[in-house]
């Protein structure tokens, strides 16, 4: 089977964001870079449904040039080839992600045949816009189960498990779907030094579209202030534990 | 002109988010428009519970919303939006709520704002990083499309009057009617609920091992709470995802939350925002979780996590 899966690039903020002086970014002079979990394990799955039923798995990313390490951590942990619709950086509105996304997606299917399954993170880790994948699946004409923590593919249909409140609602779609995921779906790989190695040799295809003007155009960031504060220290070491029950007594834990 | 609001609901009863929704929507009339509602139901004879700040509210009845079924219930909603021409559609920003609005703007082909915490016609404020950053952004479209983040807005009750109740079967396609749940698998039970316990005691790194968690699940115990833990203790395997508190884990709200070993990074934090206190017991006085907690204890969690 051929299976895509969506990354998106974004900055690992630690304990504090800190925004560029025109609040329009992060600043990330001092940060690495990663995907979100849930896209994580949008790769690991797509190579586990590979390694079990042959085929190719092929990772896409719409980013800047920089954006290229992400597709090698995924071509690391087993994707086969890599996609790369390379921006200059800025931000591209969920409409016209989805639009260069879904050319990328035809141009190849046009060449290679339908992938069974397209695997999108649930919502990305810094816009959180939760569309992307649902914009596409419309556009392919093809149905789309989201939020998955559990996926089985089994004689041309797709078991998808939904974690809800009080148990998880199954769906269950004809290939070739779409599917969004979550962490959680399964415990991602640790890359191995091979592994690394092979990434480096494995082919990505770039493609440079022109970003259409942005219909959800983002003019400013802002971090949220409120729950500054500084904690008051009951103590040091486990002479502190007395101070610590009072306080679950003050607040009715414990009685 | 109109404003339509989608509303989740259980026989009736509209969740809190929905409420809240419903709120917003009526804050963008102006007064001299009228709110509607949109609710998916099986049946005719829903019983609406409660006020809706809302003057009708349509019930889209179809045998199709005997269980979730999300691209049908967007349909339906799309349907209403041209019969009403409304101005705007506002949904809930849950899961499900984000999906149903996701499937009407790609029906539609509008943008769509997610997770909104202000709205002032197009130039709105919505959360990025679950909450760790916010965007003011502008919405082109002639349509606005948004949903409102939980708990962002107080819910403001109905005027009075009761809304009228107007029962619709909409026209679905086949593929909206085979997009939906075929089966719900029974929760794994036992223990008390993350997402609900009063009490939260999480281990993070700092906890070492998966034999670790062994004083943080006594404490637990004793105070009748449940356990969560961090990503770092999620990626090492010591503990199932089901027990990670943050972003891409468990949103959590407890009374309070004692967190064991754990250095406070966003990420992390975005799913304890809703704790009414923190408690953090941390080897390192400089850890970021300081700036968010309300008490903190320094030192070795191993010695005092036994001792409490
Ligand atoms: C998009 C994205 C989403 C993410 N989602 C989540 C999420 O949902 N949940 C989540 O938790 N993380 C999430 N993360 C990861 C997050 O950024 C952090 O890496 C993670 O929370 C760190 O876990 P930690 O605090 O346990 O580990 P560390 O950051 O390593 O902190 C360990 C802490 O333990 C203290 N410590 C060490 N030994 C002891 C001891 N013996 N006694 C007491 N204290 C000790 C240290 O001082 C330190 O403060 C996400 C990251 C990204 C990029
Ligand atoms: N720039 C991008 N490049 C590749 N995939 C993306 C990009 N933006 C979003 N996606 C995919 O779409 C999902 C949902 O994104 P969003 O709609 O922004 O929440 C993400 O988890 C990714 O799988």
């Amino acid at each position: 089977m051929r299976v895509l899966v969506c990354v998106k690039r974004v900055p690992m903020t630690g304990g504090t964001i800190v925004l560029t002086d025109d609040a329009r970014a992060i600043e990330t002079r001092h940060l690495g870079f990663t995907i979100s979990p849930h896209e994580e394990c949008g790769v690991e799955e797509a190579v586990r449904l590979v390694e079990a039923h042959g085929g190719e798995s092929v990772v896409l990313t719409l980013g800047s040039a920089e954006a290229e390490e992400q597709l090698r951590d995924a071509m690391a942990i087993g994707a086969d080839r890599a996609i790369h619709v390379v921006t200059d950086g800025q931000e591209w509105d969920p409409q016209a992600t989805a639009s260069a996304i879904l050319d990328a997606i035809r141009d190849d299917e046009a060449a290679n045949g339908s992938f069974d399954l397209v695997v999108f993170g649930n919502e990305s880790a810094d816009a959180g816009n939760f569309q992307v994948g649902v914009r596409i699946a419309h556009a392919l004409g093809r149905p789309i189960a989201t939020g998955l923590k559990a996926l089985t593919v089994e004689g041309g249909a797709a078991r998808c498990e939904q974690e809800v409140p009080g148990g998880r609602d199954v769906y269950a779609l004809p290939l070739p779907a779409v599917v969004t995921v979550k962490e959680g779906l399964n415990l991602p790989r640790y890359p191995s030094v091979p592994g690394k190695l092979r990434a480096q040799r494995k082919p990505v295809e770039t493609r440079t579209p022109e970003r259409p003007a942005p219909r959800l155009e983002m003019t400013r960031l802002v971090v949220p202030e409120g729950d500054r504060k500084q904690a008051e220290v009951l103590g040091e070491g486990a002479a502190a534990a007395p101070h610590v029950v009072e306080v679950l007594r003050d607040i009715g834990v414990l009685t | 002109m109109s404003v339509l609001v989608y509303l989740e609901h259980a026989e009736g009863t509209v969740d809190e988010p929905s409420l809240q929704a419903a709120t917003v929507a009526s804050s963008l009339t102006g007064g001299d428009e009228d709110v509607h509602a949109v609710m998916a139901s099986d049946t005719v004879s829903l019983a609406l519970e409660g006020a809706l700040p809302v003057e009708v509210v349509h019930v889209a009845v179809h045998d199709a919303f005997g269980s979730y079924a999300p691209l049908a219930i967007a349909e339906a909603i799309v349907e209403l939006v041209g019969r009403l021409g409304a101005a705007a559609v506002v949904g809930p920003g849950t899961e499900r709520g984000n999906e149903v609005l996701a499937h009407v703007a790609a029906l539609l082909d509008l943008p769509l704002a997610a997770n909104c915490v202000s709205v002032g016609g197009p130039a709105v404020t919505r959360v990025r990083w679950g909450g760790s950053l916010l965007e003011e952004a502008r919405v082109d479209a002639p349509t606005l499309l948004l949903t409102v983040q939980p708990h962002a807005v107080a819910v403001e009750p109905g005027a009075g009057d009761a809304p009228s109740v107007e029962a619709f079967t909409p026209t679905l396609s086949e593929g909206a009617l085979a997009l939906r749940v075929v089966e719900r698998v029974g929760a794994a039970t036992g223990g008390v609920s993350l997402a609900d316990a009063k009490v939260v005691v999480s281990g993070g790194r700092g906890a070492g091992s998966e034999e670790g968690f062994a004083p943080i699940e006594e404490l637990a115990g004793l105070l009748g709470a449940a356990v969560g833990c961090s990503r770092a203790v999620t990626m090492a395997g010591w503990r199932p995802h089901t027990d990670q508190v943050g972003q891409t884990g468990t949103k959590i709200a407890p009374e309070i939350y004692i967190a064991c070993g754990i250095s406070g990074a966003t990420q992390h934090m975005a799913g304890c925002k809703g704790a009414k206190r923190i408690l953090a017991i941390n080897a390192d006085r400089e850890a970021p979780i300081l700036q968010s907690a309300d008490y903190a204890v320094i030192g070795d969690l191993h010695e005092i996590v036994p001792a409490i």
